[in-house]
């Protein structure tokens, strides 16, 4: 379980301090679906980066299992990366020099996983194994982004945006597979969005507001990612 | 406009190779000017002998170093137009799809002439300073009378103001050259992969089937296959490093002190702002791949092995070549050029002395490469975020 417990964080100095994390504490549960929505400036982004270990915050706790992430030396907060956490950011963010079978393999590499191709098998780009990022469109790329993350077995997978620069049919696609992989391997999802849309998808949904909460609720009934709007 | 006179400061490297080498040029080429003045004066076979011996050395040391070393130049000039026009590709292609053509925007990387201008400035001040000393250790216990010492200026015109007008020329020409790919892959991130990169993608292809090779190790690969160049200067850093170290203490007795010393300092200079020049641009060009290296939880030495690892063997390699190659040019010198000088003492390689170079090489390279690690420690991992 991951927890949070008053977390704070803010940026500049000065007249420029601009605080973007009130106060967040909450609780996600293992294996849950969790979307953080929010218009642009709310916090979301830092919320999920403090939350991955990405950044520490300033005032507060970021806690999985009971083991305070912050308080971790930068090698330690590596490993833990290394050991618990995947990601899939908006810009893929794939190494342009690498094919797809080596960029997933960056992944499974760090988990010892040696069936990783089984994950591009299910993403369905296993005939485009040889191929370099630049040869491949926007949504072929995020779903390779998708296996390299999934590759490294995490136990909770940050998504910063997975489908905002990706066109509708594309982003539904993702979304799909992002679900689909989500249900056989149980891990627990948090996505950053600020497509409402896509809250329909969620187990839990986790409004944002001005740096704080505003609303955290549970669908009863998840969509697919073919029946949400967008 | 895209190119400013700030970005020739960026060219330092160049400048300094650029330096060195009109440094060794014009000591050598004033000195062999001189030298021939006096042809008249020699009456002796010895003086004969002494004196031929002398303008080959001259025009062996202009021929070598200095050629091999506007050659590097003309090299890392090249290596920074395409450096800078990767780097740029969006402003770039922004420029001619607003209807500027290649050659208008071409004709202002005329600016990187001005490194050229700098360095070339500096060596030959510096050569203007060095040569009252230097004439003074040239055949001094020899059997041929004082050379006079007089200042050739055309060796300006050749040595300073040609070379900055032809690296200008050259800049635009090749700038040119570079800009003349279409307007949408200028603008487009990724998707350029060049035609090397395709063929060395085949081939990749046909080893990654019979050798499955890890994620660290092909990136080690793949880091070095992407700029072949800097792996050129990591070679040469080497090289300098090494055969000029070495030749340095050869001259102490060969030729002398002041020589020996011009060599060692030459040399480390070269190959300091060499393998800084390269180390710098692998690091600076892989930010982002650290960064995501780093948030998928890569150690920090994982990442320094992959990057900077692969550069290792080829700096020894380098090392190597310049044993061999200082252990040839002073044998050629000493058993032919100098072959009929009296008193001219027999060279062979000399291991303690190469073996000393090598345990400074090894200090000095491994100490640029933990300082590198430590910068890559402290890459931000926001730096992947910020887009």
């Amino acid at each position: 379980m991951i927890e949070l417990k008053s977390v704070t964080k803010a940026y500049g100095r000065g007249e420029s301090r601009t605080e973007v994390l009130k106060g967040i504490s909450l609780e996600i549960g293992d294996s849950a679906f969790t979307v953080i929505l929010g218009a642009s400036g709310s916090g979301k982004s830092t919320l999920l980066n403090v939350m991955s270990g990405l950044e520490l915050p300033d005032e507060g706790e970021v806690l999985y299992d009971g083991t305070n992430i912050v308080l971790l030396s930068e090698e330690r907060r590596t490993a833990f990366r290394k050991e618990h956490v995947g990601f899939i950011f908006q810009q893929y963010y794939l190494l342009p020099n690498l094919n797809v079978d080596k960029n997933v393999k960056m992944g499974a590499d760090l988990a010892g996983n040696r069936d990783y191709r089984e994950i591009i098998r299910a993403i369905g780009m296993e005939e485009k194994l040889q191929k370099y990022p630049g040869q491949l469109s926007g949504g072929e790329q995020q779903r390779v982004a998708v296996a390299r993350a999934l590759a490294k077995k995490p136990g909770v997978l940050f998504l910063d945006e997975p489908t905002g620069a990706l066109d509708e049919q594309t982003g539904r696609q993702v979304l799909a597979y992002i679900l689909k992989l989500h249900e056989e391997y149980r891990f627990t999802a948090v996505m950053v969005t600020h497509n409402e849309n896509i809250a329909g998808m969620a187990d839990v949904v986790i409004r944002m507001n001005s740096g704080r909460i505003s609303d955290i609720y549970r669908n009863t009934v998840t969509k697919n990612a073919y029946e949400i709007g967008w | 406009m895209v190119v400013g006179i700030k970005d020739t400061v960026k060219l330092l490297g160049i400048a300094v190779i650029v330096c060195c080498a009109v440094l060794v040029c014009t000591l050598f080429l004033n000195y062999h000017m001189d030298l021939a003045a006096i042809e008249n004066e020699i009456v002796t076979e010895q003086m004969r002998i002494m004196y031929e011996a002398l303008l080959a050395t001259a025009k062996v040391v202009c021929a070598v170093s200095g050629g091999c070393l506007l050659m590097t130049s003309v090299v890392m000039l090249f290596f920074y137009i395409k450096h800078y026009i990767d780097t740029h590709k969006k402003e770039l292609g922004i420029l001619k799809a607003l209807g500027y053509g290649r050659w208008q925007i071409a004709r202002h990387f005329w600016v990187f002439g001005i490194s050229v201008l700098t360095g070339a400035l500096a060596g030959f001040g510096g050569a203007l300073l060095c040569m009252p000393y230097f004439y003074g250790t040239q055949g001094v216990d020899g059997p041929l009378p004082e050379i006079p010492l007089r200042i050739h200026p055309e060796l300006l015109l050749w040595l300073v103001l040609v070379p900055a007008v032809v690296f200008s020329g050259l800049s635009i020409l090749y700038a040119g050259r570079k800009l003349k790919q279409p307007v949408l892959r200028l603008l487009k991130e990724q998707g350029n992969l060049s035609g090397s990169i395709r063929q060395s993608a085949g081939k990749i292809r046909i080893k990654g089937e019979a050798r499955e090779g890890s994620f660290l190790a092909e990136l080690r690969r793949s880091t070095l296959r992407e700029k072949k160049v800097l792996v050129f200067f990591v070679i040469f850093a080497s090289f300098c490093f090494s055969a000029m170290t070495q030749m340095s203490f050869q001259m102490n007795e060969l030729s002398s002190v002041m020589m020996g010393v011009m060599i060692l300092l030459i040399g480390l200079v070269l190959a300091c702002t060499t393998l800084f020049m390269a180390i710098t641009t692998v690091v600076k060009g892989n930010t982002r791949t650290i960064a995501l290296m780093r948030v998928m939880g890569y150690s920090h030495r994982d990442c320094v092995r992959a990057l900077l690892g692969g550069y290792r063997v080829m700096g020894y390699v380098g090392f190597a070549i310049g044993s061999v190659y200082q252990y040839l040019l002073l044998k050629i010198m000493v058993s032919v050029v100098f072959e009929d000088v009296a008193g001219m003492p027999d060279y062979s390689f000399d291991v303690p002395v190469m073996l000393l170079s090598l345990g400074a090489f090894v200090v000095v390279y491994e100490f640029v490469m933990y300082w590198y690690g430590e910068r890559i420690k402290k890459t931000d991992l926001k730096e992947i975020m910020l887009e």
